[in-house]
Order: structure tokens, then C-alpha cells, then sequence
């Protein structure tokens, strides 16, 4: 049985349910359990139809649920019939499934669980593992994001921005326990890309896809970083980086740019050099100012000031540097490489250390002490 | 959607303002401040925020390799340590301001006379993984 197409039904099934006159909560405990009796029961027998069979599966769980609830509180008013299933509905329930879990409403990190849960399908133990917490807080911030958006209503149109911010923080959470966020970051955005004609969602998409490509040159075998530069080019997932391309080239086409289609953009040029040395620098700073004029981000100008030194010298890129906050994250890691192409290595070591203490990341620590320790090496000798 | 590790020092942190040793509370006092401690813990887990929460005791052994099918060097305990960590919580939070927020409630547990110890609490992110997008 395939899991992932399993998981791809969720979003549908839950939104026949709320049709129904579920309320969401409800149905998607029910929708969660008719997952894990799918898991346990289909190996051995398949369903004809498979969607057919998780929503009678959702429904008379939610509505044993619901009789359970009804029966500690004594009521007996209850109708348990099955409705019959009301005309297909004009909007896209699973659209609006994605727009509920990413409400502005919820934090960040409850909509990014709320989305995983109700539009990805994942079990409250696999977000868990995948977010480094005990099941038990999962199941509380899943819980308590569902009673956020109780009184939200399905029917309107929210802010895709909303949902593309959460699907990009879930492909940035990474990957651990058995579940690759990154990956199921592209499938829901795919998923996504094929309900909305946005340019940002194809650029969203275009991003995940030439990001993911690189990631298996991105780690030594011994975990260690290995930086853009230094990258086989030869374990580039060239499929991926293909489709990537080609679906950024089709949203450019529309003259809408947007932050995403930019960060694509970028990433895109990196991904056509053949090496290191051939990357079109040139075109990558003019993408980054197209980028600044979008965000205003510090981080995107720090990332400029990269592209500045490598365009046009590490001297320029001092200088772009220079007019940004030094307490900016990675300021002092891009100061010390800067340095470094500049020939003097014995800024750059005291920088790379520097930057290494203030490293967000235990690999990059790692990378940023090696840098150190290597340019300390060669000015012993 | 950060980690932070939440410290409490038996020594090495700068005096509380209501600093009274704990031998010196009264049974009740110490049954209020245990409470107080359990109950932020499980509003915590209720908040979908909290990870992980132990107590250390004071005393501890220091271990080293002593060579190749040697058995591990033991010392101490050095009661010279300058800082010595009494306990941790671990909590997962949308921001740092959060963060500081929950460490700020934490040490308002009540100590000596029921007021608040507003004992200093060392609040240290978790070096975590490298985000996916770096360019």
C-alpha cells in the first residue's frame, strides 16, 4: 500500500465529513483514525475505492464519537442516519482546508503541525518525531490550534501568502524520525499548485524542487556541511532541478514577480553552472535587488552582499557589507569568507571563529571551526 | 518551533531577590513551590510547548578514558565547582521573546514566605539543524 497516496485522500475525506455537518475537530479525529485502520486492515484486503472507504470508515467514527459524547451527557436527541452527500460543493474543499490551517490566528508552529495533520495526514506520533517533541505536546498544540480555528468558517477564500509561509517553514523544518518534511513540503505544495494558478505557489514550488535537488551533495557521509562551492554537481537530482526550472520559467512568463519566484531564481542560477566558477553572478546580484526591492529583508541584503564579492570582488562585497548590522545573523560568517578572499587569512581565521561561537546550527559550527582551523594551518606553515 | 533549554543553578547564578535556602522554608512552603513547578510543567504540555523537564541532584562523579583496557578515571565531586545545574526544562516556542516570557513565570515560583524566589534562570537556544534554504 502506498502511504503517500493514502495520505493524499486525507484532505478530501476530511472535507466530505465537514460537508456533512461534521465540525472540524470532530472530523478529523475521525479522519485520523480511519487513516490508521486503513494502515492496519487494507494490506490484506484492498478497497475497490479507496476514498469511498475512509470517508464510511470517517463517518461512522465520528459519529460513534459523537454518540459516546452524546451519551455522557446524557442526550438523546440524537439523528445518526447517514445524510445523503449534498451537491458537489463550487469551491475547492481542499483549498479550504489549506487555508484554515495556515490561519492567522494560529502561531507558526501550530499551523505548520495543524497543516501536516489535516492536509497532510500524518499521525500526531510521526509530527512529533519529525518536530523533536514528546507525542503528548504534539497532540496539545494539534488539539489546541483546532479549537483556534473552530469558529472559522470553510467557505471563504483566505491569503494563499498565508499557506505558502507555512508549507516553506515545513520544508525548512528538514527531517527526522521517518518522515522527510522537506519532501512532504513539495507533495502538499504540489498538491496546492494544482488547485491555485499563482505564480508565487509555482514559484514556491520551483524553490522546494531545485533546493531538494542538491541535498543529497549538501552532506559529507560523515554529516558534515559541504558549502555550495565545494558541492559534487554530479549528485544533483538533474530531474528535479528540470521541473524546478520548468515550472519557474512558466510563472516568470506571467510578469508577476514575487519573493519565492525570486529565491527560485537564485536558486535556479546556481543550478545551471556546471561548476562553481561558471556561476552567473552578475545575474544573481540583479536578482537579489529585485528580492531586496520585494522584502526588504537584511537577510536577503546579507546574501547580496555574498553575491557582491563574488561578482565583483571581495573588496566590493566588504563594502556592501559594511552598510548592513553587524549583529545580524551570518554577518560575521560572510565577513570572515569575504576575508578570506581577500587574502587575508588571518582576519578571516579570527572571524570564522567568531562566527563558529555564534553558529545557529551544530553543523554549521562545525563547518564555521574547520574554516578556522584550516586557514590557521596554513599560516603556521 | 526553537528550542530552549531552560537552566536552574544550585550555584553559580547571581542571589535571588528572596533568597532564603530551602531548608529554611517551612514544609508547606516547599509543597507550594513543587506545586507551582508541577503545574507550569503541565500548563506547558498544554500549550503544546513543553519537551522535557528534570531535577539533578547536587552531587555528581567526574569520568575520564584512562587508556586502552584501563577501567575510566573517577573524581570528585569538587565542591569547589563554581556552577553547579540543579535542574533543566526544555521547551519548544514560536520565538526567543516567548522563550524569556515562560523563564521570567518560571522564576516567580514561590519560595520563603510564599512570595515569588525571582530566582535568575539561564535561558540557552539549541544549536539546530541547518535551515533547508541557505542562499
Amino acid at each position: 500500500m502506498n502511504e503517500a497516496l493514502l495520505r493524499s485522500l486525507t484532505p478530501s475525506v476530511l472535507a466530505v465529513l465537514v460537508r456533512r455537518g461534521a465540525d472540524f475537530a470532530a472530523a478529523e479525529d475521525a479522519v485520523q483514525d480511519a487513516l490508521v485502520e486503513a494502515v492496519r486492515v487494507w494490506p490484506a484486503t484492498p478497497p475497490r475505492d479507496a476514498k469511498g472507504w475512509l470517508v464510511t470508515v470517517a463517518w461512522r467514527r465520528f459519529l460513534d464519537a459523537r454518540r459516546a459524547d452524546a451519551a455522557r451527557r446524557r442526550r438523546e436527541d440524537l439523528v445518526d442516519e447517514e445524510p445523503a452527500p449534498g451537491p458537489a460543493s463550487a469551491v475547492d474543499d481542499t483549498l479550504q482546508l489549506y487555508f484554515l490551517c495556515a490561519h492567522p490566528s494560529l502561531t507558526p508552529a501550530s499551523a505548520v503541525a495543524l497543516t501536516l495533520r489535516a492536509v497532510g495526514g500524518l499521525t500526531t506520533r510521526q509530527i512529533a518525531q519529525a518536530c523533536l517533541v514528546p507525542e503528548a505536546t504534539m497532540a496539545q498544540r494539534i488539539s489546541r490550534a483546532k479549537r483556534t480555528v473552530a469558529g472559522v468558517r470553510l467557505d471563504r477564500p483566505g491569503d494563499v501568502a498565508t499557506v505558502l509561509r507555512v508549507l516553506y517553514l515545513v520544508f525548512n523544518e528538514g527531517y527526522s524520525g521517518d518522515v522527510d518534511l522537506a519532501a512532504e513540503a513539495i507533495r502538499l505544495t504540489r498538491q496546492l499548485a494544482a488547485r491555485v494558478d499563482h505564480p508565487e505557489v509555482a514559484g514556491l514550488l520551483a524553490l522546494m524542487l531545485l533546493h531538494h535537488a542538491r541535498r543529497a551533495a549538501r552532506t559529507a557521509p560523515d554529516g558534515s556541511l559541504v558549502p555550495l562551492a565545494e558541492q559534487d554537481r554530479g549528485r544533483w537530482d538533474t530531474a528535479s532541478i528540470a521541473e524546478g526550472v520548468d515550472i519557474l520559467q512558466a510563472a516568470l512568463a506571467r510578469d508577476r514577480l514575487g519573493e519565492f519566484q525570486a529565491q527560485a531564481a537564485v536558486a535556479a542560477l546556481h543550478a545551471d553552472a556546471p561548476t562553481a566558477t561558471e556561476t552567473d553572478w552578475v545575474q544573481i546580484v540583479e536578482w537579489y535587488d529585485e528580492l531586496a526591492r520585494l522584502t526588504d529583508s537584511p537577510v536577503v541584503r546579507l546574501n547580496r552582499a555574498v553575491a557582491v564579492g563574488e561578482a565583483d570582488g571581495p573588496r566590493a562585497g566588504l563594502a556592501a557589507l559594511a552598510a548592513l548590522d553587524a549583529s545580524l545573523p551570518r554577518h560575521t560568517a560572510v565577513a570572515a569568507y569575504l576575508h578570506e578572499r581577500d587574502g587575508d587569512l588571518a582576519t578571516a581565521a579570527r572571524l570564522y571563529a567568531e562566527a563558529a561561537h555564534k553558529a545557529p546550527s551544530l553543523a554549521e559550527r562545525d563547518h564555521l571551526t574547520r574554516r578556522a582551523a584550516r586557514l590557521n594551518t596554513l599560516r603556521r606553515h | 518551533m526553537a528550542k530552549y533549554l531552560l537552566l536552574k543553578h544550585y550555584r553559580g547564578a547571581p542571589a535571588p531577590v528572596n533568597d532564603v535556602p530551602m531548608d529554611r522554608w517551612t514544609p508547606e512552603e516547599i509543597s507550594a513551590h513543587m506545586q507551582y513547578m508541577h503545574d507550569f510543567a503541565a500548563r506547558l504540555e498544554q500549550t503544546g510547548e513543553f519537551v522535557d523537564g528534570q531535577a539533578l541532584a547536587p552531587e555528581g562523579t567526574w569520568v575520564r578514558y584512562d587508556g586502552e583496557g584501563r577501567p575510566p578515571v573517577t573524581d570528585g565531586p569538587f565542591a569547589e565547582t563554581k556552577d553547579l545545574i540543579a535542574g533543566w526544562m526544555v521547551i519548544d516556542v514560536d520565538s526567543h521573546e516567548r522563550a524569556v516570557e515562560l523563564a521570567g513565570e518560571l522564576s516567580a515560583a514561590p519560595g520563603a514566605g510564599g512570595k515569588p524566589i525571582h530566582e535568575w534562570l539561564e535561558v540557552r537556544p539549541f544549536l539546530a539543524a541547518p535551515p533547508t534554504v541557505t542562499e
